[in-house]
């Protein structure tokens, strides 16, 4: 079938890194390519060049035989490119049609009646029933998806771009997602779909590529995939995304793990330490949260966390991992299910409760909601024991002894700060977490649960945070930590739960085959 | 070397009295004359010394009120409803009580009352922002202008003395009122207004809930992570600043006017935020600079008479002062941070 478009070696550098290497990859009218690749793997980036958001540092783009550059967002519509981000764009307090017609000059945004004829040609075309004069802000994520694809057709395109389109959506919103890509097919438009599940690829794919590092590492082409069993895609799939035979316990992301351990020179933490005869800690019974705007709920989860095991939970951003720990935490109502700390339900309480029994969660959202970046560093150390005692007697605040209490924790943690009494927001990224990793893990946790704990920090940082955890672990917490980073996971836990879709997609023992059998679980391709 | 204290302040105050007196200049009016005729009226002559005073009790407690709002990151904008529907409460219990009940009774339930009709004019306001995160800043408003309204109609309709020929409440005998300090104009409601800031001074930095409540402020994302009640804070919050700025209307009334006129609206409510902004929400500095607009208040009305210039000329100077103090802000801040501190 003829080509649409076509990339010639395109490269493009980001300070310090190589998002895009040399790729070179064609896109064939009326069939669906889909894209995968791990976070970081230069997915976005060559969406945001082929939408004119990014110009190449090499290499030409080829749109219908000719090679061009694209130069801006409006030069990539006119050249017949429709993106959706993954990121939504659209004006939430404006109706559908609104929606639409902002994307073109003033003067055409104001000819309604064109607007609503194009509207009613693509709802037709791509079989949606949605109401144009709809605020946006009541429709649900799948219909406000389907408003980003009209919008991305408006000029009718003959190439579209879907960055992660299913991430967000219920399954209904991805079997209605695959029927308007299937009808875009058949009409001859050329489709890329980025997506981190396995089973939408084969679903919806007619032909997959991987990216690595920036790099195309392979794929897989129509013929080929028809052919193919779905264990044997699988396998190559696995292999071409993370750059090694499956089940071989190696590393990713250019070894830097092996690089980390030979740097501290020493295992973080072992696992023989947990005794599970002894009774679980922390037991998750059927647990479910509410569903919140762009937030996966969570749906029955259940798993059992014994004193000094460190339980790794894997899995793409966004499948849950969030409201898991801000259940356990006690800041977000338990749905339906239950827990039990040290055999006592505590199905009920909310944050206090809860961290009056030794539960401690170290937010990923440090900046957000971890600190009061206006408020010193000393206040940010007792701030989730404001009005307790020794720092507060009748509810009156005790400043010294907050303060020396602060330079004991800024001591012996090493927490870089001019004073206690600096803003915890004019603290580097590294200290920050230190400061969060002290006030949670103290003498009295009992199940601290970490979110993405080394995210966003420097080696060092890194190593430190893994440090902590370690050391927790060997005082008896019971430690849940959340990470996509895989290796991270490897090294430092006892078992290894991957969260998908809102479900604890299940959990490994951390032994040999374990990477392997956690990357099945993280594409939704079952465990066994 | 940033500036520091006194000179943050100064400086700003300096730069929006010379440009104020550019102003004057450009109008053709003499605004050394002018200042000089200001300060001596206001706060060198004994009897304008006294008036100073004695406004700056409804301002301090205004300034309390908001104070406690604002670092809760509250924006109780409808301190004029809840000033004016207070005022109006306390001067309708006032007579009613005196007769049956000792004289220091009277007041005190007066300004209990006031400050509960204060409180109960948040209330809508402060449900909707904790419960529904309605922004309080348009449903303050509205209630203050629904405050307002309803304190009118109850003036005209309800309350009114039959006894006066313009609408008005009962008035309270000059005898009946708060007492006197040491022999002075200045009534014992001033005494109560620095008790009032100091203390929520001292409420906001010493105690926990004071410190909850700055949390909430600074970051309600950081509130709800740390476990603390925020619906509860937040309506808390919203009540204590509606009472305070309700006990600034009882006091004013109970202290200086005895009775409250049908269209009287002091407006006292929005004149004050400007200062808690220039005081950033400290209650000590705040002191100071209500007894500079207090000073300019009383001086700039007996200015327009005398000198001819508009008594609105005295917001003019707020706004300078409080344009240049942000001023000064930015280019410190930018300083040090190319200073790398
Ligand atoms: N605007 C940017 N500035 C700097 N680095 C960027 C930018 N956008 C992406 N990157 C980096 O480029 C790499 C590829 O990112 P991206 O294309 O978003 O990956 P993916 O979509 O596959 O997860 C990452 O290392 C990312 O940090
Ligand atoms: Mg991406």
């Amino acid at each position: 079938m003829s080509i649409v478009a076509a990339l010639s070696g395109i490269t493009k550098r980001y300070p310090g890194v190589v998002a895009l290497d040399a790729v070179s990859l064609e896109f064939h009218a009326g069939e669906v390519h889909v894209l995968l690749g791990e976070n970081g793997a230069g997915k976005s980036t060559l969406v945001s060049v082929l939408a004119g958001m990014q110009q190449p540092d090499e290499g030409t783009v080829i749109i219908g035989g000719n090679p061009l550059r694209i130069a801006s967002p409006r030069h990539s519509i006119q050249l017949g490119i429709g993106t959706v981000f993954q990121r939504p764009s659209l004006v939430l307090s404006l109706t559908v049609i609104e929606n639409l017609m902002l994307g073109g000059s003033w003067l055409r945004r104001l000819a309604r009646a064109a607007a609503l004829r194009r509207f009613r040609e693509l709802a037709t075309l791509l079989g949606t029933h949605l109401d144009p004069d709809a605020p946006l802000a009541g429709l649900s994520l799948g219909e406000q998806q389907q408003v980003e694809i009209m919008r991305a057709l408006w000029r009718d395109a003959k190439l579209l771009l879907l960055d992660e389109p299913t991430s967000m959506l219920t399954p209904q919103g991805v079997a209605d997602l695959g029927r308007m890509m299937r009808n875009l097919r058949d009409r001859g438009v050329a489709l890329i779909l980025i997506t981190h599940k396995l089973g939408e690829a084969y679903e919806f794919g007619d032909r997959i590529s991987v990216l690595r590092l920036g790099k195309v590492a392979g794929g897989i082409d129509p013929e080929a995939l028809v052919a193919m069993e779905e264990s044997g895609r699988t396998a190559t799939i696995i292999r071409l995304m993370f750059g090694l035979e499956a089940g071989e316990a190696a590393t990713t992301a250019g070894g830097h793990a092996a690089e980390l351990a030979i740097l501290l020179g020493r295992k973080i933490h072992g696992p023989a330490v947990v005794d599970r005869s002894q009774p679980p800690v922390l037991r998750v019974r059927e647990a479910s949260t509410r569903a919140e705007f762009a937030e996966t709920p969570l749906r029955k989860v259940s798993f059992e966390l014994w004193s000094s095991e460190v339980l790794g939970i894997a899995g793409v951003d966004g499948n849950g991992q969030k409201h898991l720990a801000e259940m356990i935490a006690g800041q977000r109502a338990v749905h339906g299910g239950a827990l039990e700390l040290g055999g006592i339900d505590i199905t009920q309480g909310g944050v206090p409760e809860r961290r009056g029994r030794g539960v401690r969660y170290v937010t990923d959202d440090r900046l957000g909601e971890g600190t009061v970046g206006a408020l010193p560093v000393a206040t940010n150390l007792v701030l989730k024991e404001v009005g307790a005692p020794p720092w507060w007697h009748h509810g009156i605040t005790d400043w010294a002894a907050i303060h020396a209490h602060a330079r004991v924790l800024i001591e012996r943690n090493d927490i870089r700060t001019p004073s206690a009494l600096t803003p915890a927001g004019k603290l580097s990224g590294g200290n920050v977490q230190k400061v969060l990793l002290a006030r949670e893990l103290d003498a009295e946790a009992r199940v601290a649960i970490l979110n993405k704990p080394t995210h966003g920090l420097d080696l060092h940082n890194q190593r430190l945070a893994l440090d902590r955890i370690g050391t927790a672990a060997a005082r008896g917490v019971a430690l849940l930590v959340i990470s996509t980073d895989l290796d991270e996971l490897i090294e430092i836990s006892d078992r290894i739960g991957v969260m998908f879709g809102g479900r604890l997609a299940g959990i490994v023992d951390n032994d040999a085959g374990a990477i392997d059998r956690v990357r099945r679980l993280m594409t939704g391709a079952g465990a066994t | 070397m940033s500036l520091r204290g006194p000179l943050r302040v100064f400086v700003p105050v300096v730069l929006a009295l010379t440009v104020g007196g550019l102003i004057l200049l450009v109008l053709g009016k003499d605004p050394i004359g002018y200042y000089s005729y200001v300060m001596e009226r206001s706060l060198l002559r004994w009897g304008g010394a006294q008036e100073t005073l004695t406004r700056m009790a409804p301002l301090l407690l205004i300034a309390a009120g908001l104070i406690v709002a604002f670092r809760s990151g509250i924006w109780n904008l409808g301190g004029d409803g809840q000033f004016l529907l207070a005022a109006v409460a306390s001067a309708a219990l006032a007579p009613a009580l005196i007769g049956g009940v000792p004289r220091g009774v009277t007041l005190v339930l007066c300004m209990l009352a006031g400050s509960l009709v204060g409180l109960v004019w948040s209330l809508l306001p402060a449900v909707l922002k904790s419960r529904y995160g309605i922004n309080e800043i348009i449903t303050t408003l509205m209630m203050s202008f629904l405050g307002t309204s309803f304190a009118n109609v109850l003036i005209k309709l309800v309350l009114r003395d039959p006894g006066t020929t313009v609408p008005q409440t009962r008035s309270l005998a000059v005898d009946d009122r708060l007492p006197r300090l040491f022999g002075t104009t200045i009534h014992s409601g001033l005494l109560l207004a620095m008790l009032a800031v100091v203390g929520v001074h001292l409420m906001m930095t010493r105690t926990a809930f004071g410190l909850r409540l700055q949390v909430l402020g600074a970051n309600r994302a950081a509130a709800v992570h740390a476990g603390y009640r925020v619906e509860r804070l937040t309506i808390a919050a919203f009540a204590l600043s509606a009472a305070l700025i309700g006990l600034a209307g009882a006091v004013e009334v109970l202290g200086v006017w005895g009775s409250v006129r049908a269209d009287w609206n002091p407006a006292l409510g929005l004149l004050v935020v400007p200062l808690v902004f220039l005081a950033r929400f400290n209650g000590y500095a705040v002191i100071g600079f209500t007894l500079f607009f207090s000073a300019l208040m009383v001086g700039g009305e007996s200015a327009a008479r005398r000198v001819g210039v508009p008594q609105h000329f005295v917001l003019v100077l707020v706004a300078l002062l409080l344009l240049f103090l942000g001023l000064v802000e930015y280019l410190d801040q930018g300083r040090r941070k190319a200073a790398g501190t």
